[in-house]
């Protein structure tokens, strides 16, 4: 397996394999922190997660359609609007479904199952209808493209690195907001107990409205992010869906230090194991090995000590 | 004269085409007055109960216009209803307007199958023009032998297969991979090969056989790749390619994953375009590019039968004809030519044979020359399959590829070619 290679070669292989596994493990962070919120924190089965996303993606297409047609100048600039908008689009889709919908079924959890997946079918279409069936192309700023040449072998892909400051900045966000602010210590507390948050005066309508946008918002975020390395399509949510929800299931539903911890293992896992076998054979591997931890431990790697 | 252009129904249900605007309208009910003379009777021409009348012959599309094969089968569509129109316009087939039935089939399997039933067995169609997956036209295949319909199916594909019912208008796997390999190692003087591909058959076959052939030449492949569909992490098997040093980067990766891979590709740094590493494909038409972006694949070179940009005097007028149709932004890559040459080598099958039914238009279908397709001249096989020519392009910013080889012979089609299984 290493025959032929210098020490050097492997040394930086080793290191490229390294960061290659952080991508992966921001990317998948940053896929599974909305889910994680809505799922985790609220028990809605969102499958029109990926969905989502995509808005934010082509959110994305849009702003940049508009900078290069409009404002050239600045459009090296145009990707943090893009991702504000992506949030606050998303976002506020998000609020919209979760008063239509989502809020009349939070007692019927596999019904909001059918429900949101009926949602990612009429999104898809509407993607389809407006934006065309064939994918469209995001043009990133030149900053966002090629890569610092380190030395000979290793070379760091620059949107690889915006990926994980994303990634971080939106963690560490998400970790003010839920665990640091006042209200998403009313967000927990209708979480965990929703008569008793509403005797105490929270209005947990609105706080369940807040937090479903607040997921939904990450995602776009997420979507917009995703355009440097994946594809902006009508159906493209549906690549990603199925990872976010394995990672956010495998970390302990409702922990989400769990969430960013099983992103680690399975990115770890996937990369280092796509280098020593073929890609198709580290799926299956990490998905056994996923499974068999689930069976021994079905509450996932974190689950919070709750009273119940 | 222009049709609207197809709104997608969300429920799959059937979409009658029917040709609207005055001109055209006009040019339907005088049609039958003036073809009426030169006609034969229906009861010569169709003597199985096919969908023929005195004026008409019905004809069914089955394409997806729903779900994720949308992507790809629309160009499909579109150049299948230019060709029909533009038969239509010279005066239909054996003095008769083509009428087009259009089923969707959802890029669902099973729905394709049923649908190509309900076409062949109720409305008693002519010919179909469809399918774009190898899986649907798996699924298709028995229905269209045991109820004797005709399918012209566009898409290049793996071979290992050939039906009396089905005329295969796409490159089997050894037209487009053989002489694409020739070229680079002639061209390129590539000696050590990467074979990279996704997780199903097309992929698979078409890597197997350029394996075979590339050790026939006695050079080297140093890693052989396959990622799941959908897959959108390349960081490793990039990192991998950037350890063995290929010569050539072979890449069949398709669908969403194709986007993921050369973006990922330009990240990492990996430069196809400066001459230390040739990336060569078969998998990325004009209209794959649409969605990589055409600065991201810049460099590349595909092995395919038609490019956009073919120089031609047939390849401007079709290119001409097909953006007056559906728009001046349209792309249209490989598939959606062969696609079109459908229909016209249907018409020149039944004309040939004095008649619509399938198994006289079969039996007529062998030899059957098309001199006015776009990517030149071409001529059915024995087999089903068409003799054409292999061509290599580069991959432009623009989303164009410049054609910059093609082969001076015909490739004959084989789709069960001999040591290479």
């Amino acid at each position: 397996m290493f025959d032929g290679y210098t020490l050097g070669e492997l040394g930086s292989i080793l290191a490229m394999q390294g960061f290659a596994g952080l991508t992966l493990f921001s990317v998948f962070v940053l896929m599974a922190l909305g889910l994680a919120i809505i799922f985790g924190q609220m028990g809605v089965i969102n499958m029109a997660h990926g969905e989502f996303m995509i808005l934010g993606a082509y959110v994305t297409y849009v702003v940049s359609t508009v900078f290069a047609d409009f404002m050239p100048a600045l459009f090296g600039s145009y990707f943090f609007l893009a991702m504000a908008l992506a949030f606050v689009t998303a976002g506020a889709l998000g609020a919209l479904v979760e008063w239509a919908m989502i809020r009349h079924l939070y007692h019927r959890p596999l019904d909001t199952l059918l429900a949101t997946w009926g949602l990612s079918l009429i999104m898809q279409q509407v993607f389809r209808s407006v934006f065309g069936a064939r994918e469209v192309g995001v043009t990133l700023p030149d900053w966002l493209m090629g890569s610092f040449q380190l030395t000979d072998l290793i070379e760091v892909p620059i949107n690889g690195l915006f990926v994980m400051a994303l990634t971080f900045l939106i963690a560490l966000g998400v970790y003010l907001i839920l665990f640091r602010s006042r209200w998403g210590n009313q967000s927990r507390a209708v979480v965990q107990n929703r008569a008793m948050a509403g005797a105490v005066g929270i209005d947990t309508g609105r706080m369940d409205r807040m937090t479903f946008a607040l997921g939904c918002g990450i995602a776009g975020v997420a979507g917009s992010a995703f355009t440097m390395i994946g594809s902006t399509g009508p159906t493209a949510g549906q690549l990603y869906i199925v990872d976010t929800f394995l990672v956010v299931v495998f970390g302990g539903a409702q922990s989400l230090l769990g969430t960013i911890a099983s992103a680690f293992v399975i990115s770890q896992s996937q990369s280092t194991m796509e280098f020593f076998l073929s890609g198709s054979m580290a799926k299956v591997l990490t998905l056994l090995t996923v499974v068999v931890i689930l069976m021994l431990r079905p509450q996932g790697l974190f689950s919070l000590k709750l009273r119940r | 004269m222009r049709f609207p252009r197809p709104t997608i129904p969300i429920f799959g249900h059937a979409t009658r085409s029917k040709p609207t605007g005055v001109l055209l309208g006009a040019a339907l009910c005088l049609a039958p007055l003036l073809a009426l003379a030169e006609a034969p009777p229906t009861e010569e021409v169709s003597t199985t109960g096919l969908a023929v009348t005195d004026d008409t012959v019905t004809v069914g599309i089955l394409h997806s216009t729903t779900g994720t094969m949308a992507i790809s089968e629309t160009g499909s569509v579109q150049a299948e209803k230019l060709a029909i129109q533009q038969i239509n316009d010279a005066g239909g087939v054996l003095g008769r307007k083509i009428e087009i039935i259009q089923e969707d089939g959802a890029s669902d399997w099973p729905t394709f199958a049923e649908k190509s039933k309900k076409l062949l067995v109720e409305d008693k169609v002519a010919a179909v023009f469809g399918c774009w997956t190898s899986a649907s036209r798996k699924a298709v295949l028995p229905v269209f032998e045991q109820y004797n319909g005709m399918l012209y199916y566009p898409t290049f594909y793996e071979g290992l297969e050939q039906s009396p019912n089905v005329i295969y208008t796409g490159q089997e796997a050894t037209q487009q991979i053989l002489a694409g390999i020739d070229w680079v190692v002639d061209e390129k003087d590539a000696k050590t090969f990467f074979l990279l591909g996704s997780d199903y058959i097309w992929p698979r076959t078409s890597n197997k056989i350029a394996r075979k052939h590339i050790e026939k030449l006695g050079l080297k492949v140093v890693g052989e790749e396959y990622y799941p569909l959908g897959h959108t992490q390349f960081n490793s098997v990039i990192n991998k390619i950037k350890l063995r040093k290929p010569d050539v980067i072979y890449a069949i990766v398709v669908g969403g994953s194709n986007v993921a891979f050369y973006k990922q590709l330009k990240a990492a740094g990996l430069d196809i375009d400066e001459g230390k590493t040739t990336l060569l494909t078969i998998s990325v038409t004009e209209d794959e590019i649409l969605g990589i972006g055409g600065e991201n694949i810049e460099g590349a070179y595909a092995a395919m039968k038609y490019f956009q940009s073919l120089d031609n005097e047939n390849n401007k007028a079709f290119v001409a004809a097909f953006k007056e149709m559906w728009g001046e932004d349209s792309v249209i890559g490989d598939v959606t030519q062969a696609a079109y040459l459908g229909p016209w080598l249907w018409k020149a099958a039944v004309e040939k044979a004095g008649s619509f039914d399938i198994d006289k238009v079969r039996e007529a279908s062998p030899g059957i020359e098309l001199t006015t397709a776009p990517e030149g001249y071409v001529r059915i096989h024995e087999n089903h399959h068409l003799w054409s020519k292999t061509r290599v392009g580069l991959a432009r910013a623009d989303g164009q590829y410049d054609v910059v080889y093609e082969t001076e012979e015909l490739m004959e089609p084989d789709p069960f070619p001999e040591g290479y299984q």
